[in-house]
């Protein structure tokens, strides 16, 4: 009997990409009582939505139980007394689009323009409590309750025109910000909202029919372009208060190292600047963040640093000593026994990857104002309400007396769930009584980064005669489980993971570690679909042919047979000398398959990616154009940590210190990017901001295996590993 | 030291008592009030600094305020005129070239830049020249077409 089964719990560690159920969320704006909300907000519509991602995900088979979710509500929206409509979101923007997408379905729904829809996000006086801006979550979970709202609203203005216009609601439509018959007769929602308040809360996501959707599933310009071609867009460095002051903090050289003394007599004497030293925080402020830094550079410091207790080289074997001796169990089927017995041919191999970083081209910067006992924080932040409740307890004051703004951000990957920035600010701010600045140099944006975690994949897989995978054993060790459970039919399977990616596993890792963009799964894609690739080679079959034979679930299959369309790909045993791969995964509720052409230097080991092909099946698509631009950044930075991207370090020192020797994708190495976006209005929207990129290790290394025969089993594929692949004719 | 130091910023002039190595970015950031040209690396690695100093894209984190004395210095703030968006930065809208937009206008500068020098630049030409400008979001694709739309219209 198969029994697949889930571990809810961990299952849910691995599918949220931060872990927030340690942090009871505290009421939202909600923490003024109802009355004084509707004081704040004004007049008009207002309909106040409930979701619950959690509820949401359990349905569609994927995390379960586990959040506990605002009292009251977690977004709304307003037609206020002039028309204009506003969607109020703790959700943030820093560059997956969703600014445009959520606007987009307030508009649909509304029946206006996506320019008259305003949305005020990541402020967290205005907007209800969300958990934070992760996981490909927007638009899947928050996007059904918005156009639930929407539809209320819409309900009202019918109502209340039915009532003005003395015509029966059934013969009345929305239609360009006004309600109208299908005659002369029309009333503009700024006239029904005039004077009025009116509160609704909507608890269900309506059932939606795609045909009705007409701002929906059509591309939309973002809305945040103009603002970002003319500089004029607002991120947290641009903020300016007036005496603001600009902090510089001294760091230690290496994670883990103490402080033992310090001479901060220079950096005082230097004008202008005012130094703190206080515990373990020592900083210099300046109203000029260069001069800032040069006091700083005039503090001697000595530190006492802890041996090293693992390299970039020796951290595989670190990581396997310390790894708990027994995995929690992912998933699991049939007999291993029983298929271990049936394989006529076996495949043992272990995959690698390195700490990579998120490197955001904004660091993190926040900028803190405290007065009293309140408190203004401008950040960098994928998680603003985290934010509020930590400023808070260090403030030892409640959390709605903290208002954290969040501008447009620079780029977080997962990176800017961590806070510490914006916590330094605050410290600083308090000590001072002054605006304090914290801005990030690169230097320390890599040091503090919460990398991607070193991981180690160890699989053991069979054959049959047919081609037919009879059993497949997998363990992922410091990964994490997202996208470790395997999708191919086959009868006898064990999935385990040893230690997640960050938080109880923190002590197996010299430094933090954290949520990489589809976190864990770009580790566990690369090596299920390269040791995929491998039986396939060991079955002396097509890749794309032994996938299929392998394949019974009729999505995985679609979008591989798409993208092998659009490729052009024709069957050859690997390696074909073609220089092409395949790789298939799923991530966010969505399936995705990749295909890339190679051109591989056998001198030099060098990867020159020609071409890289991507189907995509995500449900109702709100935004196609935007879905492309984000499956196109996805394929691009995924050649990162497939070609070149490796943290190096030493213990907890950081040998990278900038982009010199930490290298992201240029672009020389772009190469030709054709997307494929299935058509699924009938299925719920999925995640867009992370599926696309879970693939590209896989796809590159079997590309490359297929161009020199050389398979490559750790990432980064740098040309000397390349090389050395190829030399060892492995 | 501070030194009387006067350049052209967006075609008006400047004059400014500034220490004559202080670098240009923390000037127009700081000083300037202008904070489109943006921090990323401070090492002229990433190019999210750039501005154009006569004709030329500078890395404006490692260029000193001595060195744009008597020059005319464009930040992504000049660019559009009379309201109306230079035509590269309408391609960057109209291609969606950009993401979360925090190198979008080191992009932009540095693509007016090279358009200065060679209107009517070919695809390897543009990927060569724009291959220090970092962009982590992974717009390249349409960063090129923008570029390449801009001067297939000129």
């Amino acid at each position: 009997m198969k029994t697949d089964a889930l571990n809810p719990q961990s299952r849910y560690a691995g599918y949220l990409a931060a872990d927030f159920s340690d942090r009871a969320p505290t009421e939202s704006l909600l923490e003024h009582d109802r009355r004084e909300f509707l004081k704040l907000v004004g007049g008009g519509i207002i309909v106040l939505m409930t979701f619950d991602p959690a509820a949401a995900a359990q349905r569609e088979g994927g995390f379960a139980g586990r959040h506990e979710l605002p009292h009251d509500f977690n977004a709304f929206l307003r037609i206020g007394e002039d028309g204009r409509v506003t969607g109020f979101t703790g959700k943030i923007e820093m560059g997956q689009g969703v600014i445009t997408s959520l606007a987009q379905m307030l508009a649909d729904e509304l029946a206006v323009p996506l320019d008259a829809v305003h949305m005020v996000m990541g402020d967290t006086d205005l907007c209800p409590w969300d958990m934070g801006t992760f996981g490909s979550m927007t638009t899947r979970f928050f996007g059904p309750a918005l156009r639930a709202a929407a539809a209320e609203a819409k309900a009202v203005l019918i109502e209340l025109a039915a009532e003005s216009l003395q015509i029966p609601k059934e013969r009345l439509r929305a239609k360009d910000g006004a309600i109208c018959t299908d005659g002369q007769q029309k009333i503009t929602y700024a006239e029904l909202a005039h004077g009025k308040q009116i509160l609704r809360h909507v608890m269900n996501a309506p059932i939606e029919n795609p045909a009705d959707f007409t701002v929906i599933g059509k591309s939309a310009l973002r809305k945040d372009s103009l603002d970002k071609v003319t500089g004029k867009a607002q991120y947290a460095g641009d903020v300016r208060e007036p005496g603001m002051l600009f902090a510089r903090i001294l760091r230690p050289p290496a994670h883990g190292a103490k402080l033992i003394s310090v001479d901060v007599a220079a950096a005082r004497a230097v004008e202008g600047a005012q130094v703190v030293h206080e515990g373990n925080l020592i900083a210099v402020l300046h109203r000029q963040p260069d001069s800032a830094e040069a006091a700083l550079a005039q503090i001697k410091a000595q530190y006492d640093r802890p041996a090293a207790v693992a390299d970039d080289k020796s951290i595989f074997d670190h990581l396997l000593k310390v790894a708990p001796p027994h995995g929690e169990t992912v998933a699991q089927g049939g007999d291993l026994q029983a298929g271990r017995e049936a394989a006529r041919a076996a495949v043992e191999e272990q995959y690698l990857n390195s700490y990579v970083a998120h490197a955001p081209i904004e660091p993190h910067t926040a900028l803190a104002k405290v007065e009293g006992d309140k408190a203004t924080i401008w950040a960098s932040t994928q998680t603003p309400f985290a934010l509020r409740e930590a400023a808070a307890t260090l403030l030892g004051v409640s959390p709605p007396n903290v208002r954290v703004i969040v501008p447009f951000v620079g780029g977080g990957f997962g990176g800017k769930s961590n806070i510490q920035q914006a916590l330094e600010a605050v410290r600083l701010a308090k000590i001072t009584g002054k605006h304090v600045q914290v801005g990030w140099t690169r230097e320390e944006e890599f040091f503090y980064d919460t990398f991607r975690p070193a991981a180690v994949v160890k699989v053991q897989a069979g054959l049959d005669n047919a081609g037919l995978i009879t059993f497949w054993d997998y363990g992922v060790y410091f990964a994490g489980e997202r996208g470790a459970a395997q999708f191919y039919h086959v009868p006898n399977h064990r999935t385990s993971s040893y230690g997640s990616g960050w938080g109880d596993s923190a002590s197996a890792h010299p430094f933090a570690t954290g949520p990489w963009r589809a976190p864990g799964n770009n580790t566990n894609t690369f090596a299920r679909e390269s040791h995929i690739d491998a039986l396939a080679a060991r079955a002396g079959m097509d890749p794309v042919e032994f996938r299929l034979k392998n394949l019974a679930d009729a999505k995985m299959r679609g979008v591989l047979q798409a993208v092998a369309e659009k490729f052009g790909w024709t069957p050859a045993k690997a390696p074909s000398g073609r220089g092409y791969g395949v790789a298939c995964g799923m991530d966010a509720g969505a399936y995705v398959a990749h295909m890339a052409e190679v051109e591989v230097d056998k001198n030099s080991g060098a990867v020159r990616v020609k071409r890289v092909v991507c189907a995509q099946n995500m449900g109702l698509c709100i935004n196609p154009e935007g879905a492309r631009l984000q499956m196109e950044g996805a394929i691009t930075m995924g050649m990162g940590y497939a070609l070149s991207e490796e943290v190096q370090f030493t213990g907890g020192e950081i040998h990278d210190s900038n982009f010199d020797t930490y290298t992201l994708p240029h672009f020389s190495w772009l190469p030709d990017i054709e997307t494929v976006i299935i058509d699924a209005p009938d299925s719920p929207a999925q995640g867009g901001g992370e599926p696309a990129i879970i693939g590209m290790g896989a796809v590159i290394a079997n590309a490359i295996f297929d161009a020199t025969g050389a398979r490559l089993r750790q990432l980064p594929m740098t040309p000397e590993r390349v090389k050395k692949g190829i030399v060892s004719g492995e | 030291m501070k030194q009387n130091i006067r350049f052209n910023l967006n075609g008006k002039p400047v004059s400014l008592e500034v220490d004559p190595t202080r670098a240009l970015l923390w000037v127009l950031r700081y000083e300037l009030g202008l904070t489109g040209t943006k921090y990323g690396c401070g090492e002229a690695l990433c190019g999210a600094c750039t501005v154009v100093v006569g004709r030329q894209a500078v890395r404006s984190c490692s260029v000193e305020m001595k060195d744009v004395a008597g020059k005319d210095v464009t930040t992504i703030e000049g660019l559009a005129k009379d309201g109306t968006l230079h035509p590269l930065q309408q391609a960057f809208v109209d291609h969606d070239a950009l993401q979360c937009g925090y190198c979008t206008p080191g992009m932009i500068m540095s693509s007016y830049a090279l358009l200065l020098d060679k209107p009517h630049p070919s695809r390897g030409e543009i990927l060569e020249y724009m291959d220090s400008n970092l962009c982590r979001c992974g717009a390249h694709k349409r960063i090129v077409e923008a570029i390449e739309a801009t001067a297939k219209a000129a």
